[in-house]
């Protein structure tokens, strides 16, 4: 079973490098997209000390601490199963002896890997030294933030696939996919940090999951959360990545017994 | 155990129907209108171990829902199904480890990676232990001849290579039972050969259980004993390949090219007592119909010649196995 997974794993690893181009542009369009919004948020500030809790120097670490864990957590798994049950390659999933939303996972996680260990950690590396932004020092707290981040790729994994599987009902779920994809970026508080908006939207950001997969566990790097604002924030994690399966087992048992295959 | 054992087994799709024109795409908007088609009608069907059966029918009559019924890929909608005494779709996991399939359009292998990167994840997925798997992955590399395709993308293979390889793939976990759906379409006449050549030894070495799909009928002739024919989802004939074509097959057909033109009567004369049918053809040229079994051609040919008819030419021709099934679909016949 292990060994099964860490193969699909390795597969992923072969495909991104067969990809390389991907992911030279990669690099490029996250490299732009911190600067862009450090830019833009040093505007903001104008010198200020600190809006809504954040000091500046928090907030161009808050920038670039979410984008490089959006390069892990992100992944184009709703795309690639709304994909295969609309050209019924998912049939051929079937007659496999695993689960294929499980698989679908793993290749997601072995994606997220090779990001993270190829991408994210260099680029960190590069982002810090043209940005001043302030990173803690080797200790416990890159351990909870490991843990923070994790947690909010399962997140997201879930919802691409909760999205993914609709295909199966509406054939063409593309408006939905790009809506999707703009909703995770702008809730999560990817392009601007929960704090930041009104309070009353925060209270509907703060029942919604978004928020668990960008900018709880950023939150947990910058401010150095500890005690019971960590476990408070891991908590609300993991009862997401809980409360997410009812939906998706509930659709999926649907879904394989309601089946059409396309295109003969 | 029977391979494949199925009873009154269907499938039936919900289609939804549009209504015409705006004021009518309106109405759907709010509520759909659907129909129900049945795609297999209660069909009976049993297997049994290490036979090879072909499974014939136009497009939409039913094959490829048969198929991914007995693959686990769909639910039937009712009837009983037993295939290696699983239940394909409530214990897919545990069932899909004993057969093997081949969609000739649809590929299996990794498209971007090297194909014997999908092998070593299919053994891994299998859980093949390794003592087993490479003696036997080797085997059909060489019968398969594959060798120099292994480091090779997928997306670079042609057609016939790529479908060699995913007979290979489709027998890595060695299963009893092998689906094959169209599996030799868009292939030249060479690879097709090898192809059978290389299904009638691993269904005569391990006893492998064939159930084949396909269009071509040469396919059918060259491989099965047995034939299963579908028809709007209904079986309407499953039997023996031959007796297909002796009750179907309207006999052969003896053409003859004479020196000089004859008259029909005079020779008609000659077969005189025997059920032939003559027709002239054009100037020379006189087709004789052999019926069934009931008259052999030697027996009619030493006729025509013993009573001095002067034959320059002659062909025998007998029905393919394309016309027949063509002619049972146009006549719209039932056998049993």
């Amino acid at each position: 079973m292990i060994r099964m997974y860490a193969e699909i794993i390795r597969i992923r690893f072969l495909m991104m490098l067969a990809y390389r181009v991907n992911y030279y542009s990669g690099i490029l369009i996250y490299s732009l997209n911190i600067g862009a919004y450090y830019f833009l948020w040093t505007a903001i500030y104008g010198g200020q000390g600190s809006i809504n809790g954040f000091t500046a120097l928090q907030m161009a670490t808050y920038i670039a601490i979410s984008w490089m864990s959006r390069a892990f957590y992100f992944n184009n798994v709703d795309r690639e199963i709304a994909t295969e049950i609309r050209d019924g390659t998912v049939a051929i999933q079937f007659i496999r002896p695993y689960n294929y939303l499980m698989v679908k996972v793993f290749q997601s996680f072995g994606e997220g890997i090779f990001r993270l260990v190829l991408f994210s950690v260099p680029g960190m590396f590069l982002v810090s030294l043209i940005f001043p932004i302030q990173l803690p020092g080797f200790g416990w707290i890159w351990l909870k933030f490991a843990l923070s981040l994790f947690l909010g790729f399962v997140i997201n994994i879930q919802i691409n696939i909760l999205v993914g599987i609709l295909a199966f009902f509406v054939l063409n779920n593309q408006g939905m996919l790009w809506a999707k994809r703009m909703i995770v970026d702008l809730l999560s508080g990817l392009t601007i940090p929960i704090a930041f908006f009104p309070i009353w939207a925060q209270w509907v950001l703060k029942a919604l999951p978004f928020q668990a997969i960008s900018y709880l566990p950023s939150v947990v790097i910058v401010k150095d959360l500890s005690g019971s604002a960590f476990w408070g924030a891991v908590g609300v994690q993991a009862m997401w990545c809980l409360l997410l399966l009812i939906p998706i087992q509930m659709i999926w048992n649907k879904a394989r017994h309601t089946l059409v295959v396309q295109g003969g | 155990m029977l391979a494949i054992e199925a009873k009154k087994l269907t499938k039936e799709f919900q289609v939804y129907q549009s209504r015409k024109g705006l004021s009518g795409a309106f109405r759907d908007l709010l509520n759909r209108e659907y129909r129900t088609i049945r795609a297999v009608n209660e069909i009976d069907l049993s297997i049994e171990p290490g036979e090879m059966v072909g499974y014939i029918g136009e497009n939409g009559a039913g094959k490829s829902t048969t198929i991914k019924m007995l693959t686990g890929i769909l639910q039937p909608t009712s009837g009983m199904l037993k295939v290696n005494g699983y239940d394909p779709h409530r214990e897919r996991e545990k069932f899909v480890r004993t057969i093997g399939v081949v969609f000739g359009q649809r590929s299996q292998l990794w498209w971007d990676l090297a194909v014997q990167e999908s092998f070593q994840l299919l053994q891994k997925v299998y859980r093949i232990p390794q003592e087993k798997y490479e003696p036997h992955l080797k085997r059909m590399i060489d019968v398969l001849n594959i060798q120099e395709l292994l480091d090779q993308p997928v997306r670079k293979l042609s057609l016939g290579q790529r479908m060699r390889c995913e007979l290979a793939t489709s027998l890595i976990h060695q299963p009893s039972l092998l689906f094959l759906d169209e599996p030799t379409i868009g292939l030249d006449v060479l690879v097709k050969e090898d192809i059978r050549q290389f299904l009638r030894d691993i269904n005569q070495e391990l006893n492998t259980t064939v159930l084949l799909t396909t269009h071509d009928l040469g396919d059918i002739e060259a491989l099965c004993s047995r034939v299963v024919m579908l028809d709007k989802g209904n079986i309407i004939y499953d039997g023996d390949m031959n007796r297909l074509k002796r009750e179907w097959g309207d006999g052969k057909r003896i053409v003859l090219e004479t020196e000089r033109e004859y008259e029909l009567s005079e020779l008609q004369a000659t077969t005189e007592g025997l059920p032939v049918e003559w027709e002239k053809k054009a100037t020379h040229t006189y087709e004789i119909k052999v019926p069934g079994d009931q008259v052999q051609v030697p027996e009619v040919l030493g006729r025509v010649i013993a009573q001095g008819i002067a034959i320059q030419e002659m062909q025998l021709e007998e029905a393919t196995a394309e016309e027949i099934v063509r002619k049972i679909y146009q006549e719209g016949m039932t056998l049993d």
